[in-house]
């Protein structure tokens, strides 16, 4: 089942359109994607999933049906602009905001038992938030944004303010969270986070939707058949089916060339290698993410 | 519903749940009692302990016999330039120069001092001058003092309002004191708490938290949450008041009832007439306490708190609003001329119309129209205030309210989820006019 089902989905402002009729589909327990430039409309997109906005048009489903206000507890967002009451003691802040969600105080309560002893934080609970320092406060926001145990989590730059170390434990957390059967929705600019931890991926720019699949399905898109070659000795490769696009001399005798393929398997790429040079290492040349999202968004801008 | 019950919880629990709260709720009613109370203690001390100040005076007309009761008078017989001398080697207070004058015209008398002489001396040495001089006059018209009390008469109008069989006594005074009060204490109550709203919503903005709380709860439910929750807050203050205040008042009343000392002080300045006097007022008194019992309170604190509801909604809303749209307090001033007017107008207008001529077109308006309604009905209010206008300004300020927090609700919903945006006026109507 999907988790997640936008369809044409449109939002217009008096000066420009933020959302221009998106499709989206995240299928259930992956983590998914949502990248795009400041301003493409990603925050606009998560706010009407979250029901803070109202779309002007289109329609969106959550778990096969269509979302109303009783899914406001079925979702955990953590906003980019976020923060806590900075007068309220940790505690009761964490109550007060599964109360929202719809949590009863009693299971409020017995779920933040769990949650300090993974996070080590009981001597927290009676702190005030201005008491804390960055790190320890978004620990709690993303307790909070998870306590009530929902089944779509939306994470806005959740790793923005986070040292290593806890960005360490936020990662695990959320791969713990995936294998417990929740959803999640990152939405990031850091690439390293998508390669590392995206099953799917969906590319907004300037409020389209331009880009949506798998991970492995849209870097199979976006390869372009170039190999990677190592080997030990010169050779010249010119004809229809194999490009040399170029080849440099790392040491002594040692190479490195990259090769595109225009027609053929690598298989047989390697066959008509090893007849010109003694090859000590062959590679496909995958695309990162980080170069489909930049190619994508400046060819964009470009037309 | 139950979100909005439970941020009006939060609202309120966090308020009260502050010392600040408690320090406001106990001190502020002790406060101004305390205070008056320090004035009048300090000021009696002060008068006992003093020295009398001296007075050096010269009498070419004769007729001054000094009265040492306040100062102490020192005669110079000599001409006026010697006299001035004297008083300036001596470092005494003043010097009184009485010329030869008519009676029917006093003129030339005057008083040397070093600085400007305060407004008290001033008036007690006219007085003091004046009662001479009428004892002379009436020397000199052969009346004496029991003739001239029989002319003394004092007329005390009694009020009387009503109609047929409700026709009853009323005290003017006491009613306008009371009009007074309750206006003032409306204005205050509206601006502390509407400016408490605005800070709570422009915490939550500069917090950043708002948008995770919209993720649960829809924007007017936490605008409408937040403003019962101070309504709540606003509401529990008042009755801790009026319980203080109506300790305080009455033990202190029990204590001043009789007063031995200054009835016996008087007893010996002012002989029979000043003890006539005293009684008369102490008489006063006790009917004002009666009167003042015999109000009907309950319809007036029944009044009272809608007003200050209705009053509150409506300001509270636009005050929720101006928080929304900005991104600090300092931003917030130019947003807050339009709502602070008519507060200031209904203000004003208590003391310039409304306490003057409750019945007037002026006054009449100015408690049916919704803005200022709150504190004008509650000037008028003792006076007694027709069904028709009362029922007539109770749903227009019920329209009003639900008209404010629409217009209100439409700004804050787009507005908390702005951050650094220049806003002006023209901005907010674009977000009013927005689609949802």
């Amino acid at each position: 089942m999907e988790a997640l089902v936008v369809r044409g989905v449109t939002k217009q402002y008096a000066n420009h359109t933020a959302l221009d009729s998106v499709d989206l589909t995240v299928p259930e327990k992956t983590i998914f994607g949502l990248l795009g430039p400041n301003g493409a409309g990603k925050t606009t997109l998560i706010r009407i999933i979250n029901q803070i906005i109202n779309a002007d048009s289109g329609s969106i489903t959550l778990f096969g049906k269509a979302l109303t206000s009783e899914h406001v507890g079925v979702i955990g967002y953590l906003p980019e602009e976020r923060g806590l009451y900075k007068k309220m003691k940790v505690g009761e802040q964490l109550i007060y905001f599964a109360q929202l969600k719809g949590l009863s105080r009693s299971e409020a309560i017995a779920r933040i038992k769990i949650w300090i002893e993974k996070f080590e934080i009981k001597d927290w609970l009676n702190k005030k938030v201005e008491d804390l320092s960055k790190g320890m406060a978004q620990k709690v926001q993303f307790i909070s944004t998870v306590m009530h145990e929902p089944r779509l989590i939306i994470l806005d730059e959740p790793f923005s303010g986070f040292d290593p170390v806890n960005a360490q434990l936020i990662t695990e957390e959320i791969l713990d969270l995936k294998q417990k059967g929740c959803t999640i929705i990152f939405s990031t600019h850091r690439m390293e986070t998508v390669e590392d931890l995206c099953d799917d991926i969906a590319l907004i720019n300037k409020s389209k939707k331009i880009l949506e699949g798998t991970k492995k399905a849209v870097k199979a898109q976006y390869k372009t058949n170039t190999f990677l070659v190592e080997h030990t000795g010169a050779f010249s490769l010119d004809n229809s089916s194999y490009q040399l696009i170029n080849q440099k001399m790392v040491e002594d005798g040692f190479y490195n060339s990259t090769i595109k393929m225009n027609s053929g398997s690598p298989n047989d790429l390697i066959g008509e290698l090893i007849h010109k040079t003694k090859v000590s290492g062959f590679q496909e040349k995958v695309p990162s993410m980080s170069e489909i999202f930049i190619s994508l968004v400046k060819g964009e801008s470009n037309e | 519903m139950n979100k909005i019950w439970l941020i009006i919880q939060r609202e309120f629990l966090s308020r009260v749940q502050k010392k600040s709260f408690l320090i406001a709720t106990i001190v502020i009613p002790l406060i101004f009692p305390a205070i008056i109370g320090i004035l009048v203690y300090v000021g009696k001390e002060s008068e006992k302990g003093a020295a009398k100040k001296v007075i050096h005076y010269v009498d070419e007309s004769k007729i001054f016999t000094p009265d040492s009761s306040k100062y102490l008078f020192k005669h110079f017989e000599g001409p006026l330039p010697d006299a001035i001398t004297a008083y300036e080697n001596s470092k005494d207070y003043g010097l009184l120069y009485i010329p030869q004058f008519k009676l029917s015209n006093p003129k030339g008398i005057t008083l040397y001092t070093e600085s400007s002489a305060g407004m008290e001396d001033k008036r007690n040495i006219e007085r003091m001058l004046e009662n001479q001089i009428k004892d002379l006059k009436m020397q000199k018209l052969s009346i004496d003092q029991k003739t001239l009390d029989s002319l003394k008469t004092e007329v005390t109008l009694e009020t009387n309002t009503g109609k047929g069989t409700e026709r009853k006594a009323s005290n003017t005074d006491l009613l306008s004191i009371l009009g007074m009060a309750c206006g003032i204490l409306m204005y205050m109550f509206i601006f502390i708490y509407g400016a408490q709203i605005m800070q709570g919503v422009i915490e939550e903005k500069q917090s950043k938290v708002i948008e995770v709380i919209v993720s649960s709860v829809k924007p007017f439910q936490l605008m409408m949450g937040k403003i019962i929750g101070l309504a709540s807050v606003g509401l529990l203050q008042f009755l801790i008041w009026m319980i203080l205040m109506f300790t305080v008042t009455v033990g202190v009343l029990g204590s001043l009832g009789i007063d031995p000392p200054q009835q016996q002080a008087m007893q010996q300045m002012g002989g029979e007439v000043m003890v006539q006097q005293q009684q008369a007022s102490s008489n006063a008194l006790i009917n004002g306490l009666n009167e003042a019992r015999d109000l009907p309170w309950i319809f007036i604190i029944s009044v009272f708190l809608f007003y200050f509801l209705g009053g509150y909604l409506i300001y509270g809303a636009l005050f929720a609003s101006v928080g929304s749209a900005v991104d600090s307090p300092a931003e917030a001033q130019q947003f807050m001329f339009p709502i602070t007017i008519p507060l200031l107008i209904s203000y004003m207008s208590l003391f310039m119309f409304i306490l003057k001529d409750h019945d007037s077109a002026i006054s009449v308006w100015l408690s049916i129209i919704p803005f200022t309604s709150p504190i004008a009905m509650m000037g008028r209010i003792g006076f007694g205030v027709p069904m028709w206008q009362l029922a007539l300004s109770m749903i227009l300020l019920i329209g009003g309210f639900l008209f404010t927090t629409w217009v209100a609700g439409r700004i804050y919903r787009v507005g908390i989820l702005m951050h650094g945006t220049k806003v002006n006026y023209k901005v907010l109507a674009k977000w009013f006019m927005q689609r949802s």
